[in-house]
């Protein structure tokens, strides 16, 4: 049954192979990458890949932008891609983000999408340059067979190719896959390969034109769970008494492969590590420091099992859900804390405010698939604006709490498929008069002057008729 | 409160200082009130602090449910609301059959409160309606008691009511059921009619009507005050006490109150045609005659009125006679006498056992024991005998009907441990006056005792007990009004009352010649206080250790810390996440209510039981080996079965101990279930001695299933005993569920197609003919038709 599968899809990858061949354009042809070596980490449910190219300008016009090129399929799973390269000697490496963008080439075989690194410096003729590339997979571990037992343990394929695709020639090329554990099932061959424990050494592989591809497939055991977030809203509102209340609403679901047919109790309890091995138990979420009030519930009230850990730098938060997650199973959660405003909220130069906040999710190690985060600012602020490192859609809301006649103005910030590497800050500008602040407790005041002046009033009028 | 003060600032300074003692006195009630108000709601937050802000038990979850339909989709869509989450496949008119007053209120809070932009939620408006509706209903007692005698008794019982046991069982916050508003309706509605009839004001009168049929909307417990009223009319006939205070109190009820009654969708024409209330007609007939009666009086001759009465009488006992018999006729005729079976249970205490098992099987429907009278009104036991003497001491309309209550309740509160609950105001209400008239009495002797004292009394009455000396105060100038004044005080006459004053001093002297000596007083009044201290202290402890468990999530104190057994919302989760929308899940009925709220999931019987034969058909399933069983279940489209299982941690009330019930249900309808069948000489047991149809039958299989893993003995700690059968498998379900204390465990009805073999070969080969003719026509000789 599982080899004619296999069979069938290598045949057609190595068809998609040939096209490639066949129709490849010639995008500056004057770049070149004289070695390339590339990583790919299966361990978790993220795949990570670490590329290291050694880019040379053979042409004769200085160049600065360098193209990776992603088959269609991947670039639906691509969360996010870094490039960086590293400057000077060995005692003071520095090392230099550079800006990664998609850009859409009108000639692209095959519907080949790319991402264009922008160096910083431009790349002479003859000259040579050390990219190092970071991208990370989600969802692309596709567990085979797709429906296990509680006892069985999950098995994936993962499916790549053994050249790296690039729009440019590439003289020497190496991959290496690292399976989490030394259960590889099969892994599909491409001379040279050689397999030493949980690594697959595909290559090397020598004066590879532009375009080649060679798909492998690999099926290999993966027992880690698989924690996918389909949604995530995070409101963070800003309170100026002197609290920021987050409020996290999740929807997790067990990304692995389906649970089939009983779950027994008795077997989980007593043999844990050959029940359910892929089940999530637990979660863990980073919190800032001095985190406070947290709580963590869903629709039918409090869940009572989750550790807080807090020292002076951060908070873990254990979490589990009500029931160990199988694959396919699902559970909603909402986890919500209270932080202290002076450590995220700021003044700039400009006299407005910003909030700083990290974007992502907190739970470890997960992908989300969709997140919504809403920054409530206080009533009565003005020309919010949001700045966020990555793409972002964007836009506002109003949104009414307690006390509010004219409403809170609320931004709206959403991002698909992300990855713990988008933990980072991003910030909200807005204006604000600190007298808004007052304008309830006034109102509050007001309220019960005017209800005691009426007692008073009331108390002083004979309203009787007969005298 | 301030404005007397102000008014009689130009009197005399004779008056001066009574008047500003008056005053005092108003502003320290107001503030006591208060105070009593902020008890009332805090001593039931026992559960938020110590568990959670979680509705509680099983009835409150459906209120929820449906408060939370109300909420999202509006009034009217809540009339017409056809529930098809429950009593699959009959579906429930939710509109028609609940009553709604707990959930309109509580709509109305969450509507008024998110109007006004406080975004809090359904379900935090319902945990804290009953907190809020107790400290409501102990100011009605404050009012209720003040009608009948006076400002300190009132105040007494109102601060009894705050935290009598018997009623914060049954209002924690969390606790949101009918009884939670009912009991403030209750108490309010009494307190009308006395006010009424105090007063003898159509007012009055209206806002009475408006109030029962709050009532009415509430609880179907409405059926005590249509029948406790008129008795207390009745009584006040017989007693020669009829006034035209009383018919006004009266009439505008029956008339008003009815037609209310009538609006509501769960009562409807039951306000006319049900034995509940044809009593309050009866009266209300009868309070006409001898209206009229006296009105007749009033302007014949004694003579002539003599000659009149004779006629009259002679004819409508004829007319009366004929009457009844006709009515006699018509209740005869339908089969339960027109009485609904929880009626006939409160008059009749064997009746259910009797007849109705369903009724029978809840516990609250039980008659207490001697105990829980203790646990639930404490001290208030002893002192209820002392208020009802108080109560005659002088008699009045309204202490008449103190007295008819606390007598009518304590009959109904030893039929139903439930009504226990109707019993505790009234208990309340006693204890208050039984109370105050002690401090009254001992404080008056003391005062009289301390020479010094008594000669500047005002100043040191106000310093030392103020509040009991107000009390005395007000008492006697009830006291006054009921004599001097029944029309309605306005606020002139209010103040005249107030200057009248001095002259209850001439009273007060006589008082003295009544006092105790002063060692036996103040003795007195410490043990006094010595006791309500006690119901204090007992009270306390209901509230935090008693009644605040919320039965949905357990917890056990041990060497390591605590204990949290989450498995009912655990299951419920799961079942919620990880099942189909539409999948049925069987259960025994008292875990619908929170299926359906919590896992959102069609279910086939519910706690609202009003199918008995449903009812008997789960329980036949459960009582039913495997394959009957499962028949039974897929013929109900079932796709899942929840059992729940004590015998792991010691849960005492699961369904192994409810299995007899089960049986009894099921065999009632289905009578090849036998309970002897089921017994082992008379015993209930699931050990090895248990009889062969117990050990085979679907609920031990399903809770027992796989149990033996455990522990390798299969010990089960409810029942301290070693199950029967240890090693069995499952044919037709197979478990897909169990939590992590074992307390839930849920099974699949396995596919059928696996079971009958011949008949899919059959269709099989209808449909693809051909290939498959040469095995046919070896095998298929049976079929005609090849």
């Amino acid at each position: 049954m599982e080899a004619p599968i296999r069979a069938r899809e290598i045949l057609g990858f190595t068809l998609l192979s040939l096209l490639f061949f066949v129709c490849r354009s010639s995008p500056s042809h004057n770049l070149l990458i004289s070695n390339a070596e590339r990583r790919i980490d299966l361990s978790s449910h993220i795949v990570k890949v670490y590329l290291t190219l050694k880019v040379e300008n053979a042409g004769s016009t200085p160049t600065s932008e360098i193209l990776l090129a992603f088959p269609p399929t991947q670039v639906d799973h691509l969360a996010t891609v870094e490039a960086l390269v590293t400057k000077g000697k060995r005692k003071k490496t520095t090392i230099v983000h550079l800006d990664v963008k998609p850009t859409e080439l009108p000639d692209a075989p095959n519907e080949t999408k790319y991402f264009t690194i922008y160096l910083a410096n431009p790349l002479n003729s003859g000259e040579s340059t050390t990219l190092e590339v970071l991208y990370l997979f989600t969802h692309s571990l596709e567990p085979f067979p797709a429906e296990i037992g509680q006892s069985e343990s999950q098995l994936v394929f993962y499916r790549d190719s053994a050249l790296i695709l690039s729009p440019y020639h590439i003289k020497q090329q190496t991959t290496f896959l690292k399976a989490p554990s030394t259960k590889v099932e099969s892994f599909t061959r491409v001379e040279p390969t050689n397999r030493a424990g949980t690594e697959m050494k595909y290559g090397p592989y020598e004066d590879r034109p532009s375009y080649s591809f060679s798909p492998i497939l690999i099926h290999f055991e993966n027992n880690s769970p698989f924690p996918v977030v389909e949604e995530l809203v995070r409101e963070v509102e800003i309170s100026h008494w002197g609290n920021l209340q987050v409020t996290e609403q999740y929807t997790l679901v067990h990304g692995g492969a389906r649970h089939k047919g009983v779950f027994s109790r008795v077997d989980y309890q007593s043999r844990p590590s050959l029940n359910g091995v892929s089940s999530l138990r637990y979660l863990l979420a980073r919190l800032p420091p001095r985190v406070h009030s947290v709580y963590y519930r869903d629709e039918i009230g409090n869940i009572s099992s989750s550790h807080l850990r807090t020292d002076s730098r951060k908070s873990e938060l254990e979490i589990e859900p009500r029931y160990p997650l199988f694959g396919g199973w699902k559970a909603t959660f909402l986890i919500g804390y209270g932080l202290p405003l002076q450590d995220f909220l700021f003044e700039s130069s400009d006299d407005r405010r910003y909030l700083n906040f990290t974007f992502g999710c907190p739970l470890l190690d997960t992908v989300v698939d969709k997140l919504t985060v809403k920054v409530v600012l206080p009533e009565g602020s003005k020309d919010p604006s949001a700045v966020v490192p990555f793409p972002v859609e964007q836009h506002f809301e109003t949104k009414y709490s307690y006390l509010d006649v004219v409403g809170r103005t609320v931004v709206v910030m959403e991002k698909k498929n992300l990855v713990p590497v988008h933990n980072s800050h991003f910030q909200v500008y807005y204006t604000f008069k600190p007298m808004f602040m007052l304008a309830e407790p006034l109102m509050l005041t007001t309220a019960f002057f005017l209800f005691f002046v009426a007692c008073v009033a009331y108390l002083h009028i004979d309203l009787s008729i007969r005298k | 409160m301030a404005a007397p003060e102000i008014s009689t600032a130009a009197v005399p300074t004779l008056y001066t200082n009574n008047a500003l003692r008056n005053a005092f006195g108003g502003v320290l009630a107001f503030f006591i009130l208060l105070l009593i108000g902020v008890m009332a709601f805090s001593i039931r937050l026992f559960s938020v602090i110590k568990y959670e802000s979680v509705i509680h038990e099983f009835d409150p979850y459906f209120n929820y449910r449906v408060t939370q339909f109300l909420a999202k989709n509006g009034i009217y869509e809540f009339w017409n609301w056809f529930d098809d989450r429950t009593w699959y496949p009959l579906g429930r008119v939710i509109g028609g059959t609940v009553y709604p007053g707990l959930t309109l209120t509580a709509g109305t809070i969450w509507w008024f409160l998110n109007s006004l932009n406080i975004p809090l939620s359904v379900e935090t408006v319902c945990v804290f309606t009953a907190p809020i509706f107790s400290a409501f209903a102990s100011w009605a007692t404050y009012l209720l008691t003040k009608e009948v005698k006076g400002t300190g008794a009132g105040l007494t019982a109102a601060a009894l009511l705050a935290m009598v046991p018997s009623y914060i069982s049954r209002s924690v916050a969390g606790s949101y059921d009918n009884e939670a508003v009912a009991i403030f309706a209750l108490i309010f509605t009494f307190y009308l009619y006395i006010k009424t009839l105090n007063t003898g004001s159509l007012f009055y009168a209206t806002l009475n009507s408006i109030a029962y049929f709050y009532m009415v909307c509430s609880w179907g417990g409405y059926t005590f005050i249509i029948n406790l009223i008129p008795m207390h009319v009745l009584l006040c006939i017989v007693t020669g006490r009829f006034s035209s205070r009383l018919y006004i109190a009266y009439a505008p009820l029956v008339v008003l109150g009815t037609l209310l009654a009538a609006l509501v969708p769960v009562v409807g024409f039951n306000a006319v045609m049900t034995s509940e209330h044809f009593a309050s007609f009866l009266v209300f007939i009868i309070l006409h005659v001898v209206a009229f009666v006296y009105y007749i009086k009033g302007t014949l001759t004694p003579k002539m009125f003599k000659v009149a009465v004779t006629l009259v009488v002679s004819v409508g006992l004829a007319v009366c006679c004929a009457v009844i018999a006709v009515l006699i006729a018509l209740v005869a005729s339908s089969p339960t006498k027109g009485w609904s079976g929880r009626s006939l249970s409160l008059l009749d205490p064997t009746y259910a056992s009797k007849y109705i098992p369903i009724i029978a099987s809840v516990s609250e429907h039980q008659p207490p024991t001697w105990p829980s009278y203790f646990m639930d009104i404490n001290v208030l036991a002893f002192l209820v005998p002392a208020g009802i003497i108080a109560c005659f001491s002088p008699l009045s309309d309204a202490s008449s009907f103190v007295v008819l209550y606390i007598a009518a309740s304590v009959y109904f509160s030893g039929v139903m441990v439930r009504l226990m609950l109707v019993f505790a105001p009234a208990a309340c209400i006693t204890s208050g006056i039984a109370l105050s008239q002690a401090f009254d009495v001992f404080t008056q002797s003391i005062k009289f005792q301390l020479p010094g004292i008594s000669s500047n009394k005002e100043v040191d009455a106000a310093e030392t007990s103020s509040a009991t000396a107000e009390a005395q105060n007000d008492a006697v100038k009830t006291e006054k009004s009921e004599e001097t004044s029944k029309n309605r005080p306005s606020k002139k006459s209010k103040k005249k009352e107030k200057e009248e004053k001095p002259s209850t001093k001439a009273k007060a002297e006589k008082k003295r010649l009544l006092a105790l000596p002063l060692d036996s007083s103040v003795i007195s009044l410490l043990l006094l206080i010595l006791l309500g201290a006690f119901y204090v202290v007992h009270c306390v402890w209901a509230a935090a250790e008693a009644y605040s468990a919320p039965s949905i999530v357990l917890t056990s104190r041990s060497h390591d810390g605590l204990h949290v057994f989450d498995d009912f919302r655990e299951a419920y989760a799961w079942l919620r996440h990880n099942t189909d929308v539409d999948d049925k899940v069987a259960s025994w009925w008292d875990y619908g209510y929170q299926t359906t709220a919590m896992a959102n999931r069609t279910v086939i019987v519910d706690n609202n039981t009003w199918n008995n034969t449903h009812i008997a058909t789960v329980g036949t399933a459960m009582s039913s080996p495997e394959k009957a069983a499962w028949e039974i279940f897929h013929s109900l489209d079932v796709k899942y079965v929840l059992v729940v299982f004590g015998g792991l941690v010691g849960y005492p009330s699961d369904d192994i101990n409810k299995f007899l019930w089960m049986v009894r249900i099921g065999g009632g309808v289905f009578p090849h279930i036998k309970e002897p069948d089921y017994l082992r000489d008379g015993q209930y047991r699931i050990d090895s001695q248990a009889t062969p149809t117990m050990l085979n039958c679907l609920m031990y299989k399903l809770c027992y299933y796989r149990f033996v893993e455990t522990d390798g003995k299969g010990f089960d700690r409810v029942r301290q005993t070693e199950i029967g059968k240890k090693y069995f498998k499952l044919t037709h379900f197979e478990e897909v569920f169990t939590t992590h204390h074992w307390m839930v465990r849920i099974y699949k009805l396995k596919p059928p197609k696996n079971r009958i073999r011949g008949k899919t070969k059959k269709s099989k080969s209808k449909t693809s003919s051909t290939s498959s003719r040469a095995k046919i026509s070896g095998t298929g000789k049976k079929n005609p038709w090849h």
